[in-house]
């Protein structure tokens, strides 16, 4: 198994769990291996993973990927330390963000949920041409694609939450912005295009939309 | 002290009982007590001797080594002062399975000791009658290793070292020296030490030293280990007269440079301490070469004798519940130390599934191995986890363990808790028990989700890949194409040779290149060994036992297909910027000196003065390593010249002179020879400036005299450096070619650094000589045979096994996206027509189980077996317990 292997889902999953860091360990970029150098999938699935961490209100530092070979014990060893003395300092998962537990998990739940759309979009629109660390740190860090990322992913995960929480109940589009912080504007017009995709109905008696059962 | 009647050691082979000339019965008559005990009935006192007579192709003498007695004198007062030991009685003192189960503790007063002191070269480099005059060359680095463990044992306690030459010339060994120096209260004093007295009632030991700057001292230590050398087995003269083989001076077999596995006689070998003092990876590598030249005799009958093991038939646990056996390992007292081995056992049986755990001193050994086996089958076990070591190198045997069992091999998972967990924090021992339960845990957590695989067998290639034409490449090729396969020798220059083109002896006498000719000509001569001459590596495609290679050589493309690939690229000489090196023509680098000496230079042969500086390019910032060979060679050509020329004044100036094993000898008589040997700090490095005096001009070396406290002035006419080996200009590039790692240094880094010195964990790669780190010509020629007999292990086979753990859809949830296609480097996903539509397939005969596909696929329609989604999120979950949640909720509640 390659770091490569280390799905998006794994880390969501992780800190869904409670976990306050991740650290991903890899072979050195450029010695992979096998010969597939999936370590800079790893590195490109951290990129993306912080930024969806970032969204959700995370601070996208308690996930951290290090590359190092079977001779780098020392370098294991110093970077753990290092990781761990970071993450002592954040604290719990949430506290330094200022974010309850329930708010910090239904945040990850609705963006595991765009797991199979992030692959989808990875593969068309987040891969770098080049495979050098430099290449990478620059396309994932360059405002073009934070802004491509946000545009692409707020709009999803902020219907992923609205689904998230009408699977509890039905509720009105006033209830919806007030309990995820949205504009009611945008709950309206996310709401009317997930009734045009069949995924809602609108209530007209309840005034509510119900999350249609598939 | 053992009863008559006992086990060898707990990790013997077979591990049974037997009893000892000390059994009451056989001396006299009495007792006979263990017979009525034994239910097995498996005492028999009627046993006599029985002579065997058994045909054999070839004898290989593996008669090991055995420690210095230093009882034998008086002034080491061993065995009269107590708390004087050797290193071999210290050996057992840190031991688990020693008299004080793993506690230092002096015999006196059970007490641990503070103070202690190891006196180094006991028994060796020296004259005196009942001394032997080598180095024994493990002594340094197994003291450093004594050190250090005794530093964790106790972590105040004040360790004293007395020693000649630090010998720190192996690989990563001067790292090594380095971290034991670097504990507070560890002191390496370099002095010779004696022992003076003991100290009524309290036993203490005093040892009087000197030092340059403080002159004679005496100081009180609570144990003295003594630092024993390595003696040939008394058995090795009556070995040598049944076999027939010569032995040398110093009772060891009498051997050639060109060939150290070979003894005087056809067809017997030496492999091991009996060539000379040895440590681990050069009798491995040796035990490999011995056993490809027994190949190389017997490959006709290769096979003849062996038999096909027989599994027992594996039971479907399928429609089980999982249930968990999980064994926890002392590892000695690695694991056991630190982790609570027993409330790690506790813990695991409170674990969903669990239902059995046991603790095992060693969980590899053989008897241990075995039990798990019977536990499995008595227990009704359907998954096993073993709470040991990392999976790298035990793995295979545990999954033996599991097929013995009649269970499926990839039911076992292995919960890391000593590379993890033991030996990273063995300060801190409760947080250390608690990781390994949540370790443990989360082993356990998989487990319940593994699958029974089904692994297949790939054909072999027969032919072998040797990249480097120098005297490994070349002599490991001849021995696997004696063996009847077909060898490519690539090599990057216009001829074969390598480095050793510029050697002209060695130490022992070899003239290396009538040798050398000797052996390009039966490479050539040999009609299953190809050479590419002027080649460079294009392309390397393909797995153990399938690899092409693309080559570019004399200006056309080759494609190489082999099962094998040896490395045996060298290394180079590193062009000194120090000392006037290269500004000045009477300065040289020791291998140009020997070049020289060789060609009959006037200017140097007829020197006045000649100073050699060792050390140059490592041992430095650098390059913290010792490049091994240095010593040696300038002995060597100071001998050269001094037999040329006896009246030439020659200094060699150094930080440790390090000619281990036999060369020190030759150091000795370079020293009786007169040759000046002066010793330098790193911090006081020679200075070098060329002056004129008189009409002539010379070199004027200046040297601090830590023996005479001033600073030498040294005009030289020819200054020659001891230039550092470093590794090939090349060694990055083949290494990404070969999907091979290095070690810091720069050289190959081998699967084991000592069980493994010539494999790498790549499959089906192998390395031998300078590329693996410096070494000289007889090293070079015995490694090389090593990696011949591995590759032969490989070659020898029709087909080799391929992992189970591959990639599979479910076609059902696949979507035809082509996301997994496009992931695979290997080409093994390729879309089918099914009845569905075309829907994604795995070969898994080209799946390297890398797991890409797994998290590139937006349905998970693709799974990497043994490594699924389901048995990696119960494991991510199981990171979580239940009473982290609790507590999680009582601080929430706190809050309120």
């Amino acid at each position: 198994m390659c770091s490569g292997r280390v799905d998006i889902e794994f880390i969501l999953r992780a800190f869904a769990n409670g976990q306050d860091g991740v650290f991903i360990g890899g072979c050195k970029l450029d010695e992979c291996n096998y010969v597939t150098h999936g370590n800079y999938d790893a590195l490109s699935n951290t990129y993306l993973t912080k930024r969806i961490l970032k969204h959700l209100g995370i601070n996208p530092d308690r996930l951290r990927i290090e590359f190092m070979s079977g001779a780098d014990g020392q370098l294991l060893a110093e970077k753990t330390d290092e990781f761990t003395h970071q993450i002592r300092g954040l604290g719990a998962l949430g506290s330094s963000e200022g974010l309850k537990k329930e708010t910090v998990r239904f945040n990850l739940e609705a963006a595991r949920k765009l797991i199979p759309y992030m692959r989808l979009v990875e593969r068309e629109r987040f891969r770098v041409p080049v495979k050098s660390k430099k290449a990478y740190k620059e396309f994932f860090e360059s405002p073009d694609t934070h802004a491509l990322f946000d545009k692409i992913f707020s709009e999803q995960l902020a219907i992923s939450r609205i689904m998230l929480l009408l699977k509890k109940n039905p509720l009105p589009t006033g209830t919806i912005s007030e309990q995820l912080g949205l504009k009611a504007s945008d709950v309206s017009r996310h709401m009317i295009t997930s009734s045009r995709h069949g995924m809602v109905r609108y209530d007209t008696d309840s005034k509510c939309y119900t999350l249609v059962q598939a | 002290m053992n009863k008559a009647v006992h086990v060898y050691f707990s990790q013997a082979i077979p591990l049974v009982a037997y009893i000892d000339d000390s059994c009451l019965f056989l001396k006299e008559g009495k007792c006979d007590i263990c017979r009525g005990v034994c239910k097995m009935d498996a005492i028999d006192f009627k046993q006599t001797p029985k002579r065997l007579n058994i045909n054999v192709g070839a004898i290989i003498l593996s008669a090991g080594i055995t420690p210095f007695d230093p009882s034998v004198k008086e002034e080491y007062r061993y065995r009269e002062y107590e708390n004087v030991v050797t290193s071999m009685d210290y050996e057992r003192l840190l031991s688990s399975t020693g008299p004080y189960e793993g506690k230092v503790l002096r015999k006196t007063d059970k007490k641990h000791p503070q103070k202690v002191a190891w006196i180094q070269c006991v028994g060796s480099r020296r004259v005196t009658p009942g001394d032997n005059s080598y180095c024994s060359g493990v002594c340094c680095t197994y003291t450093q290793k004594q050190v250090i463990l005794t530093k964790d044992h106790e972590p105040d306690s004040e360790c004293t070292i007395f020693h000649n030459d630090i010998r720190s010339f192996g690989k990563d060994f001067e790292r090594y020296f380095q971290r034991t120096a670097a504990y507070p209260g560890v002191e390496f004093i370099r002095s010779y030490a004696s022992i003076v007295k003991e100290i009524p009632g309290s036993k203490n030991v005093v040892i009087r030293y000197a030092t340059s700057d403080e002159g004679v001292k005496e100081k009180e230590f609570d144990m003295v280990v003594l630092s024993v050398g390595l003696n040939p087995p008394a058995a090795y003269k009556e070995i040598s007269q049944k076999f027939g083989i010569d032995l040398n001076g110093h009772g060891f077999a009498k051997i050639e440079s060109s060939n150290p596995v070979q003894t005087n006689r056809p067809g017997i070998f030496v492999s091991g301490a009996f060539q000379g003092p040895t440590d681990i990876p050069e009798s491995v590598f040796t035990a490999c070469g011995a056993g490809s030249q027994t190949g190389e005799l017997l490959d006709y009958r290769r096979g003849k004798l062996s038999t096909q093991r027989v599994y027992p038939d594996e039971r479907d646990v399928s429609k089980e519940e999982p249930k968990i056996g999980v064994f926890v390992c002392h590892c000695g007292a690695n694991i056991s130390s630190v982790v609570n081995v027993p409330a790690t056992v506790e813990y695991a049986l409170t674990l969903p599934g669990v239902v059995y755990a046991k603790q095992q001193i060693f969980s590899c050994a053989t008897n241990s191995a075995k039990e798990i086996t019977d536990l499995a089958k008595e227990k009704g076990l359907n998954r096993v986890v073993i709470a040991a070591c990392s999976p790298r190198t035990l793995e295979p045997l545990f999954r033996d363990t599991l097929r013995e069992a009649g269970l499926n091999q990839y039911y076992l998972d292995m919960a890391n808790i000593r590379e993890h967990c033991s030996w990273v924090h063995s300060k801190q021992k409760d947080e250390a028990t608690q990781k390994a339960q949540d370790i443990v845990r989360m082993s356990v957590a998989r487990a319940s989700q593994l699958e029974p695989l089904q692994e297949f067998d790939l054909p072999v290639n027969k032919t072998a890949l040797v990249v480097g034409g120098g005297i490994a490449g070349m002599t490991c090729a001849l021995s696997i194409a004696r063996q009847g396969h077909e060898v490519h020798i690539v090599e990057k220059a216009k001829d074969l040779g390598g480095m050793a083109r510029r050697l002209h002896t060695t130490l022992e006498g070899l003239d290396v290149q009538a040798y050398l000719d000797n052996l390009i000509r039966e490479v050539y001569q040999n009609p299953l060994i190809h050479v590419s001459h002027e080649a460079t590596i294009k392309d390397v495609a393909g797995y153990l036992g399938n690899f092409t290679t693309t080559i570019e050589t004399e200006g056309r493309i080759k494609e190489i297909k082999h099962g094998a690939s040896v490395l045996a690229i060298g290394a180079e000489e590193y062009k000194p910027t120090e000392y006037l090196y290269g500004q000045n023509e009477n300065v040289f680098t020791h291998m140009e000196l020997g070049q020289e000496i060789a060609k009959g230079n006037e200017t140097v042969l007829n020197a006045e003065t000649l100073v050699m500086i060792q050390c140059v390019g490592c041992r430095n910032e650098d390059r913290n390593y010792c490049s091994r060979v240095c010593c040696g060679h300038a002995v060597k050509n100071a001998l050269k010249l001094k037999k040329q020329n006896p009246d030439m004044r020659i200094y060699i100036l150094f930080r440790d002179m390090r000619t281990y094993g036999f060369r020190e000898d030759a150091y000795r008589e370079a020293s009786e020879q007169d040759v000046k040997f002066i010793r330098y700090e790193p911090e006081d490095k020679p200075t070098v400036e060329a002056v004129k005096e008189g009409k002539k001009n010379v070199l004027r070396v200046t040297v601090p005299d830590y023996i005479l406290g001033k600073k030498l002035e040294l005009d030289a006419d020819v200054l020659s450096l001891a230039a550092a080996v470093i590794p090939s200009e090349s060694t990055k590039q083949i290494a990404g070619l070969f999907k091979v790692t290095l070690s810091p240094d720069g050289y190959f880094k081998e699967a084991h650094v000592k069980l493994k010195p010539v494999e790498f964990a790549t499959d089906g790669v192998f390395l031998c000589g300078t590329a693996h780190y410096p070494k000289h010509v007889p090293e070079t020629i015995n490694q090389a045979y090593g990696a011949a007999g591995r590759v032969l292990t490989l070659l020898s086979r029709d087909t080799v096994v391929a992992s189970g753990s591959v990639a599979k859809v479910t076609e059902y949830d696949c979507v035809s996206c082509g996301a997994c296609i496009t992931a695979c480097t290997y080409q093994a996903i390729e879309f089918v027509d099914t009845p569905k539509g075309k829907k994604a397939w795995v070969n898994p005969i080209l799946c390297k189980g890398d797991g890409l596909c797994n998290a590139k696929c937006p349905t998970n329609a693709i799974i990497l077996k043994h490594f699924t989604n389901d048995a990696l999120l119960h494991q991510i979950d199981a990171a979580y317990t239940a009473e982290g949640i609790l507590a999680e909720i009582d601080a929430v509640l706190e809050e309120v």
